[in-house]
């Protein structure tokens, strides 16, 4: 099935300039429909005002963190069924390990390149 | 060890007064009043005790002044409050010239439709490249927030020499004011005055203070 170019993806850091790189990045691999948050619990209410096809979020952050929203997605019925991408400068395996156990759906270490989140993307939503 | 009530009732006071957290100059009264308290009969034993406390006494004197000439008030007010400041200011200009290159990079997007197929795809794997390129800055941001946590700790671990050594500090600074020296001709600073780096924001000049100070000289 062909991928939707037009999904609705949710992004979450809380570095400006990463959420710039990303959708930037997003429209080069031409994902037009983008929208930003710049923490777990904005994202939260956000996911839960409107309807979203993927989520892309960095971990660290306050006051909620990427595994946190991550847990409070897929505990939530209505939300769990959302692929969920971590993009993180967390690179340890225990970081993983949670993330996995969270219930992400693949996991993006920073700095990461295009190539890798085009992969990443593919390997959750099929090849585009 | 048979309990000597005066000293079991100072003791009691200083927990009263300070908890566990005793300062230097309450152990040095502690141990004086030990000291006071043994008359009468000394024996060989309690003369090697005698010794022994004399010289703790002294050992704690000894390390007390080395502590204060290490100046840790100067090392938080002034060095640790620096390197904060700085480290600030770098997450700020790397913050904006990564905004700058983006700005930039943006444009030179927006002009893609306008050219060849060929050219269109060089400049896009370009542009590509410059945003990956961009991502250092959370990178160094994050690392830069680790080091400024660190610098945190060692604030509080001076903060708990300051109040154990306060009054220590304060005999020694007094005693050993800081030198300032006064160039021979006060208005003519030296070569290593001149080697500051990059000035904080608000301090040093703009370009354009740089050019009115330089059109004064004409």
């Amino acid at each position: 099935m062909a991928v939707d170019m037009n999904m609705k993806i949710l992004i979450v850091d809380d570095y400006k300039t990463m959420l710039r790189i990303l959708t930037n990045l997003l429209r080069q691999l031409h994902f037009t429909n983008i929208e930003e948050a710049s923490d777990g619990q904005e994202a939260l209410s956000k996911l839960r005002q409107d309807k979203f096809d993927f989520v892309i979020s960095d971990w660290n952050m306050e006051p909620m963190t990427g595994i946190q929203l991550l847990r409070e997605v897929r505990a939530d019925d209505s939300l769990k069924h959302i692929p969920f991408i971590m993009i993180t400068a967390e690179s340890k395996s225990e970081n993983v390990i949670a993330a996995k156990e969270a219930g992400v759906s693949n996991y993006i270490v920073k700095p990461f390149n295009a190539e890798t989140l085009k992969t990443k993307l593919s390997s959750v939503l099929g090849d585009f | 060890m048979q309990k000597d009530p005066e000293f079991q009732e100072m003791l009691a006071g200083i927990r009263e007064r300070r908890g566990d957290d005793v300062r230097i100059e309450d152990i040095g009264e502690v141990v004086q009043s030990m000291l006071v308290s043994m008359r009468g009969n000394i024996s060989s034993s309690d003369m090697e005790m005698f010794t022994e406390l004399e010289s703790l006494a002294d050992y704690i004197r000894l390390a007390k002044r080395e502590i204060a000439a290490l100046r840790p008030d100067e090392v938080k007010s002034e060095h640790l409050r620096t390197a904060s400041d700085e480290l600030d200011a770098i997450v700020l200009a790397t913050a904006d010239a990564t905004n700058a290159i983006m700005d930039s990079t943006e444009l030179i997007e927006a002009v893609m439709d306008d050219v060849e197929p060929e050219v269109q795809a060089k400049l896009m794997t370009a542009t590509t490249g410059i945003y990956e390129a961009c991502t250092f800055q959370d990178i160094t941001g994050q690392r830069i927030t680790k080091v400024v946590t660190a610098l945190k700790h060692i604030k509080d671990t001076v903060d708990g020499l300051l109040n154990a050594f306060g009054d220590e500090i304060a005999k020694y600074r007094e005693a050993n004011p800081k030198q300032v020296d006064v160039p021979e001709v006060a208005s003519i600073p030296s070569d290593e005055d001149l080697l500051e780096g990059p000035q904080l924001e608000g301090k040093g000049n703009n370009q354009a203070e740089i050019d009115a100070l330089l059109a004064s000289f004409d």
